[in-house]
């Protein structure tokens, strides 16, 4: 069973006099373990999809499955359980708690969100510090990290509580082409260590050649959903 | 709850200045609303018991009518054996009075041989007149502590004035209850220091000699002071007794005592009363203090952390810890705020205490006595916390209903 299942997806925002269609009849399916891009233009409706993938914000209408789950029909509370259980989240800013050291960080869905015990908590933390290379800086806080370093604490904390799928909305937009491949690479030894979906968005055409299949969305519908043979130019 | 706490706590370092700022206008307004409720505790408690234990008794019972006209000392409204003897017994019978005092009121005229002027006297048995009113000895500055038979204490203004000493033979003169006029030669056995509020201005003699004065047939009282036990039991003592005096009654079938607490008596339970109104309004502005300054700090720190609070709600954090989280934050403030509050209250209080401050209170001078009252400091202290998680309230509930994506994508 695939884990992402869209059907003929549509999401409108109405403002006060304007309707925007952001998504309109988009459809596809995501399978597990999938390194999955959707690209696009500014404006292409990225976002908005990445949002209701991610429990986020509900579609206007057509069915959205994840992880089996029927995300329509859930309200805020649930949506967040949904959420904390099933999808890891990394934004373009980081997003990381400045009050919390990297190894808190890290630590914080497993302690605010899940309730793990307390020795279950603190192997899981210190493989995934281990695994992101982030090993030495555990101590600091986010402002003592540059946006590399940062975006690798990220990877670990949206990792860290096992989820099935990884969401990314531009996770490299705040990087330098070096950083971000190494950020996208990160990405990709992850799913594969510990058999992750992830999904990323992007509008840099170099970061796309990483992903293993890319939708290109334009003007909120799906243009074509290449399987992308991963290897595009690399700048080293 | 430790977890939500540690991150509620580093936040508020996080804004160190503003938090200490906050922090500290609600350690001010502790520490304000602690130093006057302790000054003017001590102030009251010193005026209260100088009317109680020094002049009037906590009670007072005399014959039905004779407050209304206290004024004029009235010799035909005093009471006779009879029901001298009815009042003993039933008085006698409350375990909860220490003691009582019969007294004999006069106004008299006052003579050094030379000059004459009036005084107000007080007749009573010496024993028992301390007993019930116990700080009275205190008030002798000059003489003996105790008043014998041929003695009088004299107030201090009038010794001056009339250029008497201890020791001098003075004589009074008073008009009976037949119009006739009596005078008795006395010596000044004590000089007391003027008090303010009623009778402080009044002299002392022995009952037996206000009899002679006076020329009374039998048994007489002007009025009894009672002391209780246990001050704080004054309301409840005082309706038992009342309700007890009501069934006596005289000839006319009407009652024939009336009772009266030291509230009744003295205008300065109506001072006592201001400054307890005025201290419920200096704790209404600490609320106030408090609400306003924690709401504007929460709603601050609410509205900087948009985009942190969108991040742990996408990431799924529960609404209820995203509300526990601010409430905690809030409420951390308050305990902060009152712990440093309570502590320089305290501090202060004693410092005041060291510096032995003086004050008048009339014609005499007492030492500022500050007491720190810790039932207050905790009712201060639960007021202060409680006004924090509350005026927390609002902008944590804001918090916690805060739409992800909008919060995100705040700038
Ligand atoms: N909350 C909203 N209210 C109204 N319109 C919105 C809202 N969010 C997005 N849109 C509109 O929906 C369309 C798609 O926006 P979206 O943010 O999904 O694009 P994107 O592909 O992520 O763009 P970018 O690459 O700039 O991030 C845009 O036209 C945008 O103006
Ligand atoms: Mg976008």
């Amino acid at each position: 069973m695939a884990l992402v299942e869209a059907r003929q997806l549509v999401k409108t925002y109405r403002t006060e006099e304007v309707e925007v269609t952001a998504i309109r009849n988009v459809s596809f399916t995501i399978e597990a373990k999938s390194f999955v891009s959707f690209v696009g233009p500014s404006g292409s409706g990225k976002s908005t999809l990445l949002n209701m993938i991610g429990c986020l914000d509900p579609p206007t209408s057509g069915s959205l499955l994840v992880a089996g789950r029927d995300i329509q029909g859930l309200d805020r509370r649930g949506a967040a359980r949904f959420r904390g259980e099933t999808i890891g989240f990394i934004f373009q800013d980081f997003n990381l708690l400045p009050v919390l050291t990297v190894y808190e960080n890290i630590e914080y869905p497993l302690l605010m969100v899940r309730e793990t015990p307390a020795g279950e908590r603190r192997q899981r933390v210190l493989a995934l510090i281990e695994a992101v290379g982030m090993n030495e800086q555990r101590d600091k806080y986010p402002d003592q990290l540059s946006g590399g370093q940062k975006q690798r604490v990220a990877v670990a904390r949206a990792l860290v509580a096992n989820p099935k799928l990884v969401l990314a909305d531009e996770p490299t937009a705040n990087l330098d082409h070096q950083t971000a491949f190494r950020v996208i690479e990160l990405m990709k030894k992850m799913r594969d260590e510990f058999a992750t979906t992830f999904i990323f968005s992007t509008h840099d055409p170099k970061v796309v050649g990483e992903a293993e299949i890319v939708h290109t969305l334009e003007d909120g519908r799906l243009k074509n959903s290449a399987p992308h043979t991963p290897g595009g130019p690399r700048h080293d | 709850m430790t977890n939500l706490l540690k991150i509620a706590l580093r936040n508020l370092l996080r804004y160190r200045r503003r938090t200490l700022l906050t922090a500290s206008l609600i350690t001010l307004g502790v520490v304000f609303v602690l130093v006057f409720v302790a000054v003017t505790g001590s102030f009251k408690a010193m005026m209260i018991a100088q009317n109680t234990d020094a002049m009037l008794g906590h009670l007072q019972i005399h014959r039905k009518g004779y407050v209304a006209a206290i004024d004029n000392l009235p010799l035909n409204l005093n009471l006779k054996a009879g029901a001298i003897d009815r009042l003993d017994k039933i008085l006698a019978e409350q375990p909860e009075i220490a003691a009582w005092s019969p007294r004999i009121k006069f106004g008299a005229m006052f003579s050094n041989f030379v000059e004459t002027t009036n005084i107000r006297l007080n007749g009573v048995e010496p024993e028992r007149e301390l007993a019930t009113v116990p700080l009275l000895a205190e008030r002798v500055l000059e003489g003996s502590k105790t008043l014998a038979r041929g003695e009088l204490w004299l107030p201090e203004l009038l010794a001056k004035g009339m250029k008497v000493k201890v020791g001098d033979p003075v004589v009074v003169v008073a008009t009976n209850q037949d119009g006739s006029v009596n005078g008795k030669q006395l010596l000044v056995g004590g000089i007391l220091e003027s008090a303010t509020g009623p009778g402080g201005r009044d002299g002392y003699l022995h009952l037996e000699d206000a009899a002679e004065i006076l020329r009374l047939q039998g048994q007489e009282v002007s009025e009894v002071a009672i002391r209780l036990h246990d001050f704080r039991r004054l309301a409840a003592v005082s309706e038992t007794l009342a309700g007890r005096l009501a069934k006596e009654l005289n000839q006319q079938e009407k009652p024939l005592f009336e009772l009266h607490t030291w509230e009744k008596l003295s205008p300065f339970f109506n001072i006592a009363r201001m400054i307890d109104v005025m201290t419920f309004f200096i704790k209404l502005m600490l609320i106030a203090i408090v609400l306003v300054s924690i709401m504007n700090v929460m709603i601050m720190a609410v509205y900087e952390r948009i985009r942190e609070i969108g991040t742990m709600a996408a990431i799924g954090t529960l609404p209820g810890k995203i509300l526990a989280l601010f409430m905690i934050e809030g409420f951390s403030l308050g305990v902060l705020g009152a712990a440093a509050g309570g502590i320089l209250g305290v501090l202060l209080i004693g410092g005041l205490n060291l510096a032995e401050i003086s004050y008048d209170f009339g014609r005499q001078r007492f030492i500022l006595e500050a007491a720190i009252d810790f039932r207050e400091l905790a009712v201060i202290s639960v007021i202060v916390i409680i006004g924090a998680v509350v005026a927390s309230l609002q902008p944590a509930f804001k918090a916690a209903r805060l739409d992800p994506i909008k919060a995100l994508r705040h700038v």
